[in-house]
């Protein structure tokens, strides 16, 4: 499975990318903006998106309105310190698949991944 | 300013620090900063707020303890040369924002996107519009502090889910 990982913080990136290792996801690229998300998601073909909502040049939410609005299907899990419910609510109507909020732990991140690539098979 | 906004803060930096360092964070009584005190420092990270509230936190440290934090929380080793360092405390002070947003409830407040001042010795001064206040930290790893100075610019009930 492709996982693209699009986060500002390359120190999150890194923490992200030792996470999915462990789970022997190993097929990943990042992008550190929307913009640059945009086209690796060209490039990259990503089966799975894992998305910081605050970042420069293009935010998350931007960035995953503008895929849905282009008919992309790729899952998205919102992974941001935005935390009140008003933004989940937000990012789930503009698209967003599952929801993990920073700070993360290794599990809470594994099951997330989990439960949205069956949601996702599911049809749901 | 009101002392009810640093419980929020105190609840975030608690819980990053137990989520994503593995470390607990014993926390000194709150103290507003005199103009007497020594405000150098060598290490800051970061946020400003806006929208129903303005101002800003700021995470203060010492190189020693910075570079401390920042390698435990990286999983790696990072000396403050290292080329994601800024990164790691930009994000740490990100995450302490983010984290004590949803507390101030009923409220939009956005925040900024990081700034890390690194420079031994740098000083830091306290805003005079919004006089704040200081949580002092402490870790098996070091000590640090962080600065609130928050001024809500809407009504709200802070704290009503803790
Ligand atoms: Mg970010």
């Amino acid at each position: 499975m492709k996982i693209l990982l699009v986060d500002d913080s390359r120190t999150i990136r890194n923490i992200q990318k030792n996470i999915l290792a462990k789970l022997e996801h190993k097929e990943i690229d990042e992008a550190a903006d929307g913009v640059e998300a945009l086209v690796k998601l060209d490039e990259f073909s990503p089966d799975l998106i894992l998305l910081d909502w605050n970042m420069p040049n293009m935010d998350g939410y931007t960035f995953l309105q503008t895929i849905r609005k282009n008919g992309v299907k790729t899952p998205v899990i919102m992974c941001t310190t935005e935390a009140e419910k008003t933004r989940v609510v937000q990012a789930i109507q503009a698209g967003a698949n599952n929801y993990v909020v920073k700070p993360f732990s290794t599990e809470t991140m594994a099951e997330k991944i989990e439960q949205t690539m069956k949601k996702v098979a599911a049809g749901a | 300013m009101d002392v009810r906004y640093i419980n929020p803060f105190v609840k975030s930096i608690k819980n990053l620090f137990q989520t994503m360092l593995s470390t607990n964070v014993a926390f000194g009584r709150p103290f507003i900063p005199s103009p007497d005190d020594d405000w150098r420092t060598d290490v800051s990270g970061v946020i400003g707020f806006s929208g129903d509230a303005s101002g800003a936190v700021v995470l203060v440290f010492s190189m020693d303890t910075a570079t401390k934090l920042a390698s435990q929380f990286a999983g790696t080793t990072m000396d403050s040369d290292h080329p994601d360092f800024s990164d790691a405390i930009g994000e740490l002070a990100n995450m302490v924002a983010g984290g004590a947003k949803p507390e101030f409830e009923g409220l939009d407040i956005s925040i900024s996107l990081p700034s890390v001042i690194i420079g031994k010795n740098h000083e830091l001064s306290n805003s005079r519009v919004h006089p704040g206040l200081v949580i002092p930290c402490d870790t098996t790893l070091g000590s640090f502090r962080v600065h609130v100075s928050m001024k809500i610019e809407k009504l709200a009930t802070v704290g009503a889910s803790s």
